[in-house]
């Protein structure tokens, strides 16, 4: 694969807005597509007319109920009489519409892009599991009618049995990230939670339980991107997007190692390459890895190499990942705090890591200083890693 | 930026069905062929991979996830466009240009005959609270709006139509492609009843199964691995009006004409009905051609130039010389490939050295994607 380190244009983020996240929203998908890019424009102190492209991000068509759905998301994100596109790698699509974002401007393509994600899933009847049943292969595996939570708790399962990991230590996650949302003003489920809140959750499919899981939510993001000349013309404080990359792993699932996350290793290397990133344990100040669930922060901080192979537990435990810890993860709270609406949450995260090294992220705020983020996401069966390396 | 460059193409079906092969087998016979032609291994020799889908064409939630293998990019960088293939291509051109690949492979697929309730698919993509609230009992209806407002601007009559079909469907007869080229007259279209008026039956392209795989570089290793063998893309782009029926403008292209403008901005083009040889363009409907010329600048007026056999593949400006989606079908989202191929099968015989693909999303978009393709 090439990975050109000598990019032909630097690109920066120059503005980021969210919606709240929450359960039922009232609003329709479109205008939280727009409250988002409004706020993101703000921020920039940019108009729409200002804006060359869009670029928009979305998970399952079957969350909103429509089809072509960034056709219809793309009235909201104010894509109307400009290039508007989608991209989407199911629930690494948040990252990957950063980075699809990015390469709209260090292409020469635009000079300024709006890139927007958003989720509503709140409107999927009884749950959004049930949308979830359309996601298998149609002919090996759809008749045995899993669902996404028993293929998590294998993934899981498996994780704590190759490395000898307790559930006492992954619930660590689950309360690190609750903890920090309420630093959080737009996040759903902040909350001073205990490991025996965990422990003593309902069990939804060991060794998976309710407090292990991100909550169902709707809400949107939205960042700005622009190129080099453009960002210092509306900002002293760009935050440059230094380094991309993605993966998508092979589709049979069942075939692969579960205990470890290579798609999102392959994903880290290309974006490191490109940031000529060298020891990312060392050099990364600020971390947001994909957390659906409290073992996936782990998973994702080990291939992420920020961790050893299943060392992540030992290293969380001795606070190295908390807020005011030597790399800081999850310090918006993550998907466990904040809210999971699936795309969104991927460029929320990206958004948070904008506003720390912007230093503008107030009570989320990290304790030290940091010059180097990196926001992750994941999804598809298990096998799709989206990385963006941002620097200030 | 920098031109890219078509250096490898495969295709597989275009029939109205392919039960021999799934969706994924159809990609990969596509995708052997389209590397075959390039010359390239994609485990080693391509840098990313772009799939164009869509989940309820599929009747997959999270297609993409079942992308990967067939084409070869697995633990690669793979992605999804969820849009056209034109559009997808435009991703390339940007992964290119922004200095993460070298080499792209761009593939996109329609397995249409495996939906058994398309016109209920095409109604979930309106908006659920305007318009499928009104339960529309035909999804062309939006076309028969666009369609009568379209002719009565630009004084476009029924015959012109129905000669639209003659033109494409006849035109058809020489491409291996299209499985419902015929020979039929104009007053045969004008004889069918009405789906919605002003459209037959035989105004509206039919569906079809396909898959197509582009292979598309720096034009540095096309000239490497190709010599003069490839195809140059000069200039691409893609525009929405508005996805939302109230606030669009009925009647006009607008979405053709602002992606055609940045095109031709990127081509350097300034007269394009003189700066092309032929036009590929969106017929899925028999008045879009009409309207997508003029959208296009090709036309200002399409009654006129058809009429005097300007259009015709011996004519001043030859559109849709292989027979576009009438003759052809439509492959979802594949039809903007399916037009693209046309023009390179046509650079490649000789017949021309510069070609015009513009291709849309269908009902109820108003999204379209506009290439400027030549001779090297």
């Amino acid at each position: 694969m090439k990975v050109n380190m000598y990019l032909n244009k630097r690109v920066a983020i120059v503005g980021a807005g969210l919606t709240l996240f929450r359960r039922r929203l009232l609003e329709t998908p479109q205008e939280i597509a727009w409250e988002a890019s409004r706020k993101a424009l703000d921020e920039a102190g940019l108009e729409l007319k200002d804006i060359d492209c869009i670029v928009i991000g979305s998970a399952p068509d079957a969350f909103d109920g429509v089809h072509l759905k960034g056709e219809y998301l793309s009235h909201g994100s104010g894509g109307i009489g400009k290039p508007v596109s989608r991209v989407y790698v199911g629930g690494a699509t948040g990252v990957m519409t950063a980075i699809a974002g990015w390469y709209h401007v260090a292409s020469g393509m635009c000079q300024k892009v709006l890139a927007v994600a958003e989720e509503k899933m709140s409107p999927a009847r009884p749950h959004p599991q049930s949308v979830f049943k359309y996601i298998w292969d149609p002919i090996l595996e759809k008749p045995l009618n899993p669902n996404l939570i028993w293929i998590f708790a294998m993934e899981m399962h498996r994780y704590m049995a190759k490395y000898g990991i307790k559930k006492e230590e992954i619930a660590l996650v689950s309360v690190k990230n609750k903890r920090n949302a309420m630093n959080n003003p737009y996040a759903q489920l902040g909350s001073n939670i205990t490991v025996d809140d965990v422990l003593n959750s309902e069990v939804l499919v060991w060794p998976v339980q309710l407090l292990d899981v991100s909550p169902v939510s709707d809400g949107g993001a939205a960042i700005v991107l622009a190129s080099e000349d453009v960002a210092r013309r509306y900002t002293d404080t760009p935050v440059w997007v230094e380094g991309v990359g993605w993966t998508l792993d092979n589709t049979e699932w069942p075939a692969r190692d579960l205990s470890y996350a290579r798609y999102v290793e392959f994903a880290a290397r290309m974006a490191y390459k490109m940031a000529g990133i060298e020891r990312p344990n060392k050099e990364i100040d600020v971390v947001e890895p994909y957390d659906p669930f409290d073992y996936k922060e782990l998973h994702h901080l080990e291939a992420l190499q920020l961790a050893k192979r299943g060392e992540a537990p030992t290293l969380l435990k001795e606070g190295i990942f908390d807020i005011d810890g030597d790399i800081p993860s999850s310090p918006s709270g993550g998907l466990l705090g904040v809210g999971n609406p699936i795309a969104a949450a991927g460029l929320m995260k990206v958004a948070s890591i904008y506003w720390q090294l912007k230093g503008t992220a107030g009570k989320m705020q990290v304790k030290k200083p940091v010059h180097t983020g990196v926001a992750q996401s994941w999804g598809d069966l298990m096998q799709a890693g989206t990385v963006i390396v941002l620097r200030n | 930026m920098n031109q890219i460059a078509i250096i490898g193409t495969g295709w597989y079906g275009f029939r109205p069905s392919t039960p021999e092969v799934s969706f994924r087998e159809m990609v990969f016979e596509a995708a052997t062929r389209a590397y075959q032609d390039a010359g390239v291994n994609p485990r080693n020799d391509v840098d990313s991979f772009i799939s164009c889908q869509e989940d309820f064409w599929e009747g997959i939630s999270i297609s993409d996830e079942f992308a990967p293998d067939q084409i070869g990019g697995a633990l690669r960088p793979t992605m999804t466009v969820a849009g056209d293939s034109l559009q997808g291509l435009a991703h390339a051109f940007m992964h290119i240009n922004s200095g993460v690949a070298d080499v792209v492979a761009v593939e996109a697929h329609s397995k249409v005959s495996d939906i058994l309730t398309y016109s209920d698919i095409v109604k979930l993509s309106m908006d659920p609270v305007y318009v499928r609230s009104i339960n529309p009992q035909n999804l062309h209806f939006i076309a028969g709006l666009d369609a009568v407002k379209f002719m009565e601007r630009k004084k476009v009559s029924r015959e012109d139509l129905a000669m639209v079909v003659e033109k494409n469907k006849v035109a058809g007869l020489s491409s291996p492609r299209a499985s419902y080229a015929s020979k039929i007259s104009y007053q045969d279209v004008i004889d069918k009843d009405y789906v919605v008026y002003p459209l037959t039956e035989l105004d509206i392209a039919p569906l079809v199964d396909g898959a197509i795989v582009m292979i598309v570089s720096t034009e540095e290793v096309a000239k490497k691995l190709k010599k003069d063998d490839y195809v140059l893309v000069k200039g691409i782009a893609y525009a929405t009006d508005s996805a939302n029926l109230e606030t669009s403008e009925l009647g006009k292209a607008n979405y053709m004409r602002i992606a055609s403008d940045l095109a031709y901005k990127m081509a350097n083009v300034t007269s394009p009905r003189r700066y092309f040889d032929a036009v590929f363009v969106d017929d899925r409907y028999s008045y879009k051609e009409l309207q997508h010329l003029e959208g296009l600048k090709i036309s200002e007026d399409p009654s006129r130039d058809l009429n005097e056999g300007n259009f015709s593949p011996q004519g001043e400006i030859p559109v849709n010389p292989l027979g576009g989606h009438l003759a052809k079908g439509v492959p979802l989202e594949a039809s903007g490939f399916s037009l693209l191929l046309d023009a390179i099968d046509y650079i490649k015989q000789g017949k021309i050295e510069r070609a015009l693909v513009g291709s849309w999303r269908g009902v109820p978009t108003f999204t379209g994607s506009v290439v400027v393709v030549e001779k090297p």
